[in-house]
């Protein structure tokens, strides 16, 4: 059992912070690494990027939003609860390297992640910019540890109630095209796919080199099932043990997509199964 | 034995010629000599330090005989067996009514019926025949006991374990077909050495307790290995009764054992050698990790298994479904290894959370990595990825160790499809296949490339297969998955094959034949074409060199791997195998390890 030791409410409750003990993970996750985490003895093993890694306590912090009945179940958790299975560090250790400067884009939870991955390139002696958009303001999250890893923030909202009226990629269209910062190195995207999407045919046009940290469905998350697999670059490959990340040139967003909608059906069931027992 | 009397001998008319067999394994000893036109029956005979062949003549009231070494006549032969089963022929107790040396026991066809017939041993001596006493004791012949199993109309709407296994009679009756060789061929088909004889003996005494405690003084894991052992291809396929009739039923009598043993709470731990102080970290909780752990902690080491997922028992939680293997026996088995004080570390996953330094730094002196084969084949075709396109290991995953067909009580969902193709002909083939229409698939279709008999799976999986309704679609390959336009599978496009020369495997080659495609309707495909090595764990184990195949290299059948103080075994060092086969490992390089740990003998190389 992995002992909860803080839990918090982000944008207006739809995501929901978690740090939990686990030591040995914690001593050897990376940037952009996640973990699996199988809440109860039904639950289902749901991956989740780490956002942050604090040593001397030895803890991860998980952030993400409640879209279907694990995240919810695993929402439900209060600080002092425990999660009954927790493996990883899993995924490939992404290389940091310079190259002057990195632009990160972040959606929704991706913003999360998108601040841990940014840590290791500021780390390795980037200059990084960072954009994050959400759909309004409330929804908005680490804002503030953002502005402090980043030389410049843009912040955009759909609705325009906060920062930048529009989307992420109005916003990069502005930085590329008007502000001519010193040359871009690298993007790197995180958040919904269809924002990935977006950001790298955008970034095709200015023939930018982009990351992307895809989040398909995974079982084990050990290279064992195929169930996460990605068409990149014409090739099937593993997102659990070849990715979370890759080249967002060469991925098959659309086919992603779909697969990822796969249990859309399936999620209603489970939602309507566990009010029902309620 | 009763004893003969010479006036009882005069039963089969002079001039007869004989049709003899082994008194045990039934074997026919006759062997045609074209120099004399006769078929003259053969022994196995030894005297002194010569040992040979004898030939004596078939014909009754001719004493003729010749044989490989010197026998002069008079010689008394006190070891004379028969030259299949190497099982001596002299009786104990019955002597000769004229010289009053031994007698030989054969089997002769006389009125019409196996009877018993006897020979004197001393080289020369006339006397021989057969007793009223002991034609009477002639047994009718007992069939093979079949194992009775839930009706085929019935399983296929739940997940309970098939063949319901042996009743205390039907085992009885089983192990008394069991002919007790002295050399026991079956012993040598097991990997794991179990004394089959002996455990089956105790069997035929009603010791079923004592039964399976014999089995595991080899086998800590009996009631798994007797369900899931291809033992038609091992043990019983070397059985000598198995010669003449069908082999005994050792698998089925292996489990009856270790069934008896766990429901009537007799199971009892063996003894535990002083404590060596060594530790010993087991990388996986398969067949070959449990295996280990067993022989490791009872010879007195510290032992740590650590398993990446949530469940310790690898393929046997994930892969084999629950009606083949219940779960339960599983827990069961593992529940004995932690009694034994193996240590069990789940969510484990060696390579990212433990690489072989910090192991060393944990105080680990020996690691084993049996990892299994647990990456998945995909078959590179257009439309692979398509949804509900699964691979086998994902299918059985979510079902097995998941337990989707709980669903929605259990979280995870199960791929659904009124129309499912199954990729492959191996076991895990059939697994995912009988998944599917428990999982209330309309139709299930099995496609392979090859012919019916060259079907990888055991025989016993395929006749439950088809017995529940599955089709094959056999010397087919499929090319192209087609989807419609949410990308879900819609049909699988396959071309008809035909058989051409031997390939490199000894298989015939399966070749297209151009313009024969054709397309199965399908809303669930699921690809069982086989397994290759998981190269997680070996980030963490740069020193371990691999085979160009992915598998690890292993230095002789000890299982030492190239890095100093790692070992490997079972599906990640043989490529995909059977679960005995890992066991086999196991036990080979568990006796390297303890010699390694205590002996004196510290080079590795």
């Amino acid at each position: 059992m992995y002992p909860i030791i803080d839990r918090q409410e982000l944008a207006k409750g739809t995501m929901v912070l978690i740090t939990v003990e686990a030591p040995q993970i914690a001593a050897k996750i990376k940037p952009g690494q996640f973990v699996v985490l199988r809440v109860n003895e039904t639950g289902e093993r749901i991956p989740l990027t780490v956002a942050y890694k604090d040593l001397s306590h030895g803890t991860i912090t998980i952030i993400f939003m409640i879209v279907g009945k694990s995240t919810a179940l695993l929402g439900s958790l209060k600080t002092g609860d425990a999660i009954k299975d927790l493996v990883g560090p899993l995924g490939a250790v992404e290389e940091f390297t310079n190259v002057g400067t990195v632009v990160g884009i972040g959606g929704g939870s991706g913003v999360a992640v998108l601040h841990h991955l940014l840590q290791g390139y500021a780390a390795a002696g980037n200059k990084v910019i960072g954009i994050m958009g959400s759909r309004e303001k409330d929804l908005l999250i680490l804002e503030d540890e953002m502005k402090g890893l980043c030389q410049q923030l843009i912040v955009t909202t759909d609705d325009g109630s906060y920062g930048m009226h529009g989307l992420v990629t109005d916003a990069l269209k502005t930085l590329v095209e008007r502000e001519k910062p010193e040359p871009i190195g690298l993007v790197v995207a995180v958040g919904p796919l269809v924002m990935m999407r977006s950001v790298c045919q955008q970034t095709k046009l200015y023939n930018l080199k982009t990351i992307v940290s895809l989040n398909p469905v995974m079982v084990d998350a050990t290279g064992m099932c195929g169930a996460c697999r990605v068409s990149a670059g014409g090739k099937t490959k593993f997102a659990c043990v070849d990715g979370p990340h890759f080249d967002g040139h060469e991925v098959d967003f659309d086919e992603l997509i779909h697969r990822n909608n796969m249990y859309v059906r399936d999620e209603k069931t489970s939602i309507l199964h566990s009010i029902r027992a309620k | 034995m009763t004893e003969p009397k010479k006036d009882e001998l005069k039963k089969i008319p002079a001039g007869t010629e004989l049709t003899v067999f082994c008194p045990h394994c039934h074997q026919g000893l006759g062997q045609y000599d074209p120099k004399t036109g006769k078929t003259w029956f053969r022994l196995h005979v030894k005297s002194g330090a010569a040992e040979g062949e004898l030939f004596l003549s078939p014909v009754m009231e001719d004493f003729s005989k010749h044989s490989t070494i010197d026998l002069p006549d008079g010689t008394v032969v006190k070891d004379l067996s028969c030259p299949f089963c190497r099982t001596s022929i002299v009786e104990k107790e019955g002597h000769c009514g004229i010289c009053d040396s031994p007698v030989a026991r054969l089997m002769v066809l006389a009125h019409s019926k196996l009877i018993p017939f006897f020979i004197c041993t001393k080289v020369g001596c006339p006397w021989h025949g057969i007793t009223k006493a002991d034609e009477q004791r002639i047994k009718p012949k007992v069939p093979r006991q079949k194992v009775p199993a839930q009706d085929a109309l019935l399983r296929i709407r739940n997940f309970q374990e098939v063949p319901y296994g042996f009743t205390r009679e039907l085992a009885l009756a089983e192990a008394a077909r069991c002919l007790e060789c002295k050399n026991a061929k079956c012993r040598t088909g097991c990997p794991v050495e179990i004394d089959i004889p002996a455990f089956v003996k105790l069997i035929k005494e009603g010791k079923f307790v004592e039964a399976a405690q014999k089995i595991k003084e080899k086998n800590a894991l009996p009631a798994i290995c007797g369900r899931v052992c291809p033992q038609e291809d091992q043990c019983e396929k070397v059985c000598i009764v198995g010669l003449k009739d069908e082999p005994v039923a050792i698998g089925s009598l292996e489990r009856f054992a270790a069934d008896m043993e766990r429901e009537t709470g007799a199971v009892t731990l063996p003894k535990k050698a002083p404590p060596t102080g060594k530790k010993i970290a087991i990388v996986g909780s398969g067949p070959s990790g449990l295996t280990l752990a067993a022989d490791m902690v009872v010879k007195g080491h510290s032992v740590t298994v650590f398993e990446a997922l949530h469940k310790p028992g690898g393929v046997l939680v994930y892969g084999i479904p629950e009606f083949r293997l219940p779960k339960t026996i599983v827990d069961g088995e593992i529940n004995y290894l932690r009694r034994l004080g193996v240590k069990i570390e789940v969510n484990a996953l060696i390579g990212k959370m433990y690489d072989a330094d910090d192991l060393k730094k944990l105080g680990y002196d020996a690691v084993f990595l049996g990892v299994g084969a647990g990456l998945p084949v995909f078959m590179n075709l257009p439309g692979e990825n398509l949804c509900n396109i699964f691979s086998a290991n994902e299918y059985l995953t979510r079902i097995n160790l998941m337990k989707a067909y709980a669903y929605p009580d259990y979280d995870t969902p199960a791929p659904k499809g009124r129309q499912v193709v199954v990729i492959g002909a191996g076991n895990v083939a059939m697994d995912c296949a009988r998944n599917a229409l428990r999982m209330g698939s309309r139709e299930v279709t099995v496609v392979y490339r090859r012919s019916r008999g060259e079907m990888p799976a055991r025989k016993e999986e395929i006749d439950h297969a088809e017995e529940e309704g599955i089709k094959f679609r056999l010397m087919t390959n499929p090319v192209k998955f087609v989807g419609d336009n949410q990308r879900w599978l819609r049909q699988v496009e396959c071309v008809q094959m035909k058989l051409g020369e031997p390939d490199a495997s000894g298989r015939p080659r399966p070749i297209p034949i151009a313009g024969s495609n054709f397309l199965i309707e399908a809303d669930l495909a699921i690809i069982a074409v086989g397994a290759g090595p998981n190269p997680v764990v070996f980030s963490g184990f740069p020193g371990v060199v691999r085979e160009p195949n992915g598998y690890i290299r292993t230095i002789g059948p000890s299982g030492r791997t190239s890095q100093r103080g790692v070992w490997a075994g079972g599906d990640i060092a043989t490529g995909s195998s059977t679960v005995i086969s890992a066991m086999g490992c196991a036990r080979k390089a568990g006796n390297d390890i303890h010699e390694f740990l205590t002996g004196n003998g510290k080079n590795w190389n």
